[in-house]
């Protein structure tokens, strides 16, 4: 069963069409699937996740079938199909990463924020989890936050402090 | 210092915007070809310079290039792969990230070989950041008539697109990355068709690696005879290194190939040693899916000559004594990681990426991570480690694309060569949870390395 915030029908603003419509270009006619992907990023970028409303949405704006969205969207990791925290913190978890300590900082996280990997804070400010080699192991341990998928690198313990206290600021 | 083609300039202030990198001499190749150079003389140049293909596979990029089919009235494709996921890489990013234009030179140049009309840059997701550098640089590039209609009044048109994916490592193979672009589950395609007959819309397609593409840029500007002279034997030019691991100095480094591996780990040109003082027990050369080494067989050959930077050198003594340049992904493990642990960790990534679509990856990545996650913690038999041989062995080959290989070279080589640290867990269960094995005889001269295939 969906939960109730799950069920919310969604409206997609003039602005987020305008994007879908530039990205569409990109590609032959005919061809307009290709811009799924990146439609996905936007779509999660405007609402923080991708709801079945939404999906369902982005199929009709594409002409394709609501399960060409949902494989999609449940292939790819970026892709949340719950609701999350405001910031994820996603930190990268493959090996290289863990020979420079990102193990015992995702252990100092999950202390600092109070909840379990995926789970979100009580203020809904912050959710966390591992993530799969982000391609930046010479600079690790390292951790995203979207949208933006801002980096942050070479992290310590302090500096993940300081990024939270930043973020719980803003 | 060695001679570097790609990074020469990358510390000039302002090296990523069009008119810096204009100053240094960018652009040059795309003024040459477009200007005096006929598609097929570029194509030539390229397979003259030896250029091997820098993602990890090392097919000649030139070769790759002469096999795209091109029937009269049929879009043609360049696809960039951007999908830089492999463990232990990290210099598509830094190439992007610093001298994005380097690589938008290069896609020119390569599209007009191969006569595209429309180029695609597919960037892994998680790089947005990078994602809007090149639309920037992109846009620069336009505006100053490199891209569009009519390029510098050669006649020729091309558009460049880039493209982010969704976040998962099989993207980076390159049928799959094609599914991905299409809009579609990165699901690899059963070859053939490859897709230099039948790719991205069903049409002739060429999918090069970021590095490769850049590398047209000094091959095209200097020769493919000159580019050729760079390097040792059969591996021509330079290669980006991503070093990353318990290194002083982990980072991206841009070597003449056939640098010797000691040199590369202990010079202060390079990474400058093991970090905190600490001994050398372990090197992945090429990304995680290559076999990981010893350090003395990364040192040296077993027959006591010094190893080299090259496709040939890396690979000398095949999976018994040897490993693979793969991606350039150079990983070092200091003598208090566990070789246990870190092959649990890989397997858990090639189970978590494997696409799902053939069984013996699907369930086999599976088995051996679980396999590895009870050994690690202290519940393993000693029968688990031949049947993670037995499993790796059931994987590998046996499945539509690469990444079972990938999957099942990191664990059978993990225990061709650290076959008694995988007993020790089993023997030690306790203290191996609060102890590592350390680096025993993995440093030895070579005469104590296994040299059995198993």
């Amino acid at each position: 069963m969906l939960k109730v915030e799950e069920q919310q029908p969604v409206e997609f603003s003039s602005a987020l069409i305008e994007k879908f419509d530039e990205l569409v270009k990109r590609y032959p006619e005919g061809k307009q699937k290709s811009a799924l992907l990146p439609i996905l990023h936007e779509v999660q970028a405007e609402l923080g996740w991708l709801s079945p409303a939404a999906m369902d949405k982005v199929a009709a704006y594409l002409d394709i079938q609501d399960i060409e969205v949902y494989e999609v969207a449940s292939f790819y990791s970026m892709y949340f199909l719950k609701p999350q925290g405001k910031y994820v913190l996603e930190v990268c978890r493959t090996g290289p990463c863990c020979l420079v300590g990102a193990e015992k900082l995702m252990g100092h996280i999950e202390a600092k924020l109070g909840v379990k990997e995926n789970q979100v804070t009580e203020d809904g400010l912050f959710s966390w989890r591992g993530v799969e080699c982000l391609a930046a192991c010479g600079y690790g341990p390292v951790l995203q936050i979207g949208p933006e998928y801002t980096f942050y690198e070479n992290l310590n313990e302090q500096k993940v402090d300081e990024l939270i206290e930043d973020l719980r600021k803003k | 210092m060695g001679r570097k083609l790609l990074l020469e300039h990358i510390n000039v202030p302002g090296i990523n915007t069009l008119d810096v990198y204009r100053q240094k001499g960018g652009y040059r190749a795309v003024e040459k070809a477009l200007k005096t150079l006929t598609p097929d003389e570029v194509v030539e140049e390229v397979k003259k310079s030896g250029l091997r293909g820098r993602g990890g596979a090392g097919f000649p990029t030139g070769m790759k290039w002469s096999f795209l089919a091109k029937p009269e009235g049929v879009a043609r494709y360049l696809v960039c792969n951007a999908d830089e996921s492999e463990p232990g890489t990290f210099k598509d990013r830094y190439l992007m990230t610093h001298i994005p234009h380097a690589l938008i030179e290069g896609m020119i140049v390569s599209s007009f070989a191969l006569g595209a009309k429309t180029s695609y840059i597919y960037v892994r997701g998680e790089m947005m950041p990078q994602i809007r550098i090149l639309e920037r640089a992109i846009a620069e590039a336009k505006n100053a008539g490199f891209l569009g209609k009519n390029i510098l009044g050669s006649g020729y048109d091309l558009e460049l697109y880039v493209q982010p994916g969704g976040g998962a490592y099989i993207c980076g193979e390159e049928t799959a990355l094609l599914e991905s672009l299409e809009g579609k589950r990165g699901n690899p395609r059963i070859k053939p068709p490859f897709p230099a007959i039948a790719g991205l819309y069903g049409c002739p397609t060429v999918v090069n690696n970021v590095e490769s593409i850049a590398a047209v840029v000094p091959i095209i500007n200097d020769g493919g005879d000159e580019y050729a002279k760079v390097g040792i034997g059969r591996s021509t030019g330079t290669k980006l290194i991503s070093a990353s691991g318990n290194l002083v100095r982990p980072g991206v480094y841009e070597i003449e190939l056939g640098l010797p591996v000691e040199e590369f780990i202990y010079s202060d040109e390079w990474c400058g040693g093991i970090a905190n003082g600490k001994r050398l027990k372990a090197t992945v050369a090429g990304g995680s899916s290559v076999p990981i080494l010893p350090a003395n067989l990364t040192l040296k050959l077993a027959n006591g000559e010094p190893r080299l930077m090259s496709y040939e050198s890396l690979s000398e003594g095949g999976f018994a004594t040897g490993s693979m340049m793969g991606s350039g992904g150079f990983i070092a493990f200091d003598e208090d990681q566990c070789i246990v642990r870190n092959t649990w960790n890989f397997s858990r990534f090639y189970h978590h990426e494997s696409c799902g679509q053939c069984s013996p990856c699907r369930e086999g990545t599976g088995w051996m991570e679980k396999v590895l996650h009870r050994l690690e913690y202290g519940h393993g038999k000693m029968s688990d480690i031949d049947l993670l041989v037995d499993v790796s062995k059931k994987i590998e080959g046996n499945t539509i694309c690469p990444l079972g290989d990938a999957a099942a070279w990191p664990v059978a080589s993990a225990i061709r060569h650290f076959r008694d640290e995988f007993e020790w867990h089993v023997n030690e269960p306790v203290k191996s949870l609060s102890t590592n094995y350390g680096l025993a005889n993995y440093a030895e001269p070579i005469a104590k390395a296994v040299t059995v295939e198993n």
